[in-house]
């Protein structure tokens, strides 16, 4: 639909062309016509995009320019609005064949522009289902107020609200990431990491350099599942973008997340530094609430059959919920195995209780995967401790299973 | 800005869209008769049209100004006036000629057309847009406007690019230049194109505008070209003001004393520390004043039919006619002064002649 519009473009402009001597008897464009834009969200951005490029479809080019005038006064430094005046200008003298039309213009920040407008089109006309949820999102605690998914294909970043218990969809923002695409594995290779996240802190803009625009919140990347995999690097922020540009292109950065200005400063009112997790996938699947629910039952029976187990002393039963390639501690399988035979033989109970309990799903894996992670309280014959666990879930021959178990 | 004088088209012609591309320079200079106008009064718009075109810039000016002097309104020697000042290089002056005759007459073509040049030629393009856009809306068959106005979108085309891609193509973007138009109606250009693109127009006419380049144009029965007008500007004494309007009276009377009795510093501190004009940087306007004051051996410059307004607290607009005398020059003309007050003072931050 999208690239129809964007092929369009051509048809439709050259066939307004001919319309030349028409529009130029409308008149100067009345100053009323410039409807400002009230909201700060990317959103009103696509939706004046939008009504742009319906205009230029249906071949009302005057009605096209005041709106995108109307835009650039809302946001002076748009230079994907600028582009597309440029072309409605060129329209006006002569038959125009694509976006960017003006000879020489250098190609790659036309592209660049172009592929915003693809992508953001795309948002505008592929809004979220709103009535469905974000597949990663099996389970917010109850301090985290809201989470963050990007999806990086689709160059956006939603932000849901937990209410009471259930991501609810708040608001979405177009988003740039790294200039050579996803799956971060070294330093410096300009790749936005895919995997689930925390936001560690926030920098404002003073202690800022302008390429970070109006603030940046720091994630944890490598998390732990990074450095299992052996990738390195580090500084991924969720970032603004610098005074001169009101956006980026869809590939822009050197690895972390670049949003407008306005659009980092509202999605920082829902962040809470510490505890707001940030899942970055390149492609989201949403599920209506009767699978989502379906996945969580069978996630946390997995879950509880583990702590159950663990408690019975049945160190085979337990055993059986880790996967043939689990690592914990530093330890394999085998290793893994031996230890916890010895630690059981001495104990004549085990009470585990488990609370406080995140569930994401992990993005980009071969295989299935959740972290989880949770206070765990336990209690035995002879030793007790309270901490903070982590677990990796993989689904292995149709069941769930831990591939990594460490403190979180 | 160059002109050429002579009928049809200049040196070059559109070259389309491309930004740098030559711009048409085509000037029309007939008879102007198109008011009907008696005889004596059109040869001496003839005349005056005849020293204007032969370069007599000094003579056509004091022939102008006398002419209108008995017609302040008339549309022709203010059109004329307006054309002498572009050629003197007196932008300022040139527009506001044109701008009043598009107030007054705003059913002619040719001032707008005429207006957007002069914007066009101080890069004002979006400006310049508005005035051809209305041209046309006048006389959708306008040749001349259409083919300013093509230049005048490829020019903003280039801007919006240029923004687009964060390019800086200022010193590869040669300069804009549109065809003046030097004929008030006339049968040139405007009449010309009635036979070929009026048969091919869009049955849309602007909205409100009578599609008067079909025809020749008729008799205006509007403004009272004819009949003299008597002098607008009676003379207010600047005492009459209170308040603010007499601060900002003395401030006026204070730069006109200071420039009549050549304080240089007086003078220039009239002015805001950051005055500029014609894009020259404040020392260049500066030191240009500077060698003009002291130039003279004797100035007079007397202030009359003072008028001030208030855009708000802190901004004035001061207009009056300003009698000014040297020994080497002498002219009499309107002046605006817009002044900003601040630390209690009121400085001038922008003047223009005309109203």
């Amino acid at each position: 639909m999208n690239k129809v519009l964007l092929n369009s473009w051509r048809g439709r402009l050259a066939a307004a062309a001919l319309a030349v001597p028409l529009f130029a008897v409308l008149g100067p464009v009345p100053a009323q016509a410039q409807v400002l834009i009230e909201h700060t969200a990317s959103g009103d951005v696509e939706a004046a995009l939008g009504g742009i490029f319906k205009a230029i479809e249906d071949n009302k080019l005057e009605d096209a320019y005041n709106r995108v005038n109307a835009l650039l006064v809302a946001r002076p430094n748009y230079r994907l609005a600028y582009l597309i005046k440029g072309d409605l200008l060129l329209a006006r003298g002569a038959a125009i064949s694509k976006m960017g039309a003006m000879p020489g213009a250098p190609a790659d920040k036309v592209s660049d522009l172009r592929a915003e407008a693809l992508q953001r089109l795309r948002a505008y006309r592929e809004k979220p289902p709103v009535d469905q949820i974000p597949r990663y999102l099996l389970q917010m605690r109850a301090d985290q107020k809201h989470a963050v998914v990007i999806d990086t294909k689709k160059s956006r970043l939603y932000v849901y609200a937990n209410d009471n218990g259930r991501p609810r969809f708040v608001a979405d923002f177009y988003m740039s990431h790294g200039k050579n695409g996803i799956d971060k594995v070294r330093e410096g290779d300009q790749k936005t990491p895919i995997g689930v996240y925390y936001v560690t802190s926030y920098l404002p803009k003073a202690k800022l350099a302008d390429i970070y625009g109006n603030g940046a919140f720091p994630i944890n990347y490598p998390n732990d599942w990074d450095k299992r995999q052996g990738r390195n690097g580090h500084g991924i922020w969720l970032h603004g973008v610098p005074q001169d540009t009101f956006a980026r292109a869809p590939l822009a950065s050197d690895g972390c997340v670049a949003l407008s200005n306005a659009d980092l400063e509202m999605m920082g009112k829902s962040i809470d530094p510490g505890r707001t997790p940030v899942i970055i996938s390149d492609n989201v699947e949403f599920l209506s609430q009767d699978d989502w629910n379906t996945e969580r039952q069978s996630l946390l029976k997995a879950i509880d059959d583990w702590r159950r187990d663990w408690e019975s002393r049945d160190t085979d039963a337990y055993l059986s919920h880790y996967a043939r390639d689990f690592e914990g501690d530093g330890m394999s399988l085998k290793e893994w195995a031996v230890r916890k035979r010895q630690v059981n033989a001495g104990k004549t109970f085990i009470k585990v209780k488990l609370g406080d309990m995140d569930m994401f799903r992990y993005p980009g894996t071969k295989k299935e995967m959740v972290v989880v992670t949770f206070q765990q309280d336990y209690q035995s014959s002879n030793l007790s401790n309270a901490m903070k666990k982590r677990l990796y879930w993989i689904k292995d021959g149709g069941t769930w299973k831990i591939v990594d178990e460490g403190a979180a | 800005m160059t002109f050429s004088f002579g009928s049809g088209s200049g040196p070059g012609t559109s070259s389309g869209m491309h930004p740098a591309g030559k711009i048409a320079l085509r000037l029309l200079f007939a008879a102007l008769f198109a008011f009907g106008a008696a005889g004596a009064r059109a040869d001496e718009i003839a005349d005056i049209g005849k020293l204007l075109k032969a370069g007599q810039y000094d003579q056509a000016t004091s022939r102008v100004d006398a002419y209108l002097a008995s017609k302040p309104k008339d549309a022709q020697g203010r059109f004329l006036k307006g054309l002498i000042l572009t050629e003197q290089n007196k932008t300022a002056e040139a527009i506001a000629m044109f701008s009043g005759l598009t107030t007054d007459y705003p059913e002619l073509p040719e001032p707008y057309n005429n207006l957007a040049v002069l914007y066009a030629g101080q890069g004002q393009y979006e400006k310049a847009r508005q005035a051809l856009e209305m041209a046309i809306r006048t006389h959708p068959s306008y040749a001349t406007a259409h083919e300013n106005l093509g230049d005048v979108y490829a020019k903003l085309a280039s801007q919006a690019y240029d923004k687009a891609l964060s390019l800086d193509s200022s010193n590869s973007t040669a300069q804009t230049k549109l065809a003046l138009l030097k004929e008030l109606i006339g049968t040139g250009n405007r009449a010309r194109v009635v036979g070929t693109q009026t048969a091919a127009a869009t049955p849309v006419p602007a909205k409100g505008a009578p599609p008067a380049a079909v025809t020749p144009p008729p008799a205006k029965a509007g403004p009272p070209a004819v009949t003299p007008t008597p002098p607008a500007a009676t003379p207010t004494p600047p005492a009459a003001a209170k308040g603010d309007d007499a601060e900002v009276a003395a401030a006026v009377n204070a730069w006109a004393n200071a420039w009549a009795s050549k304080d240089v510093d007086g003078y220039l501190g009239a002015y805001t520390k950051d005055f500029k004009q014609k894009g020259e940087s404040h020392g260049a306007w500066a030191a240009s004043r500077k060698q003009r004051i002291e130039g003279a051996s004797s100035i007079s410059v007397k202030v009359s039919g003072l008028k001030v307004s208030f855009t708000d607290a802190n901004t004035a607009v001061a207009k009056f006619r300003q009698d000014y005398k040297s020994n080497i020059t002498s002219a009499n003309s309107s002046k605006t002064l817009v002044l900003t007050k601040a630390g209690g003072k009121w400085q001038i931050v922008e003047e223009r002649s005309g109203g």
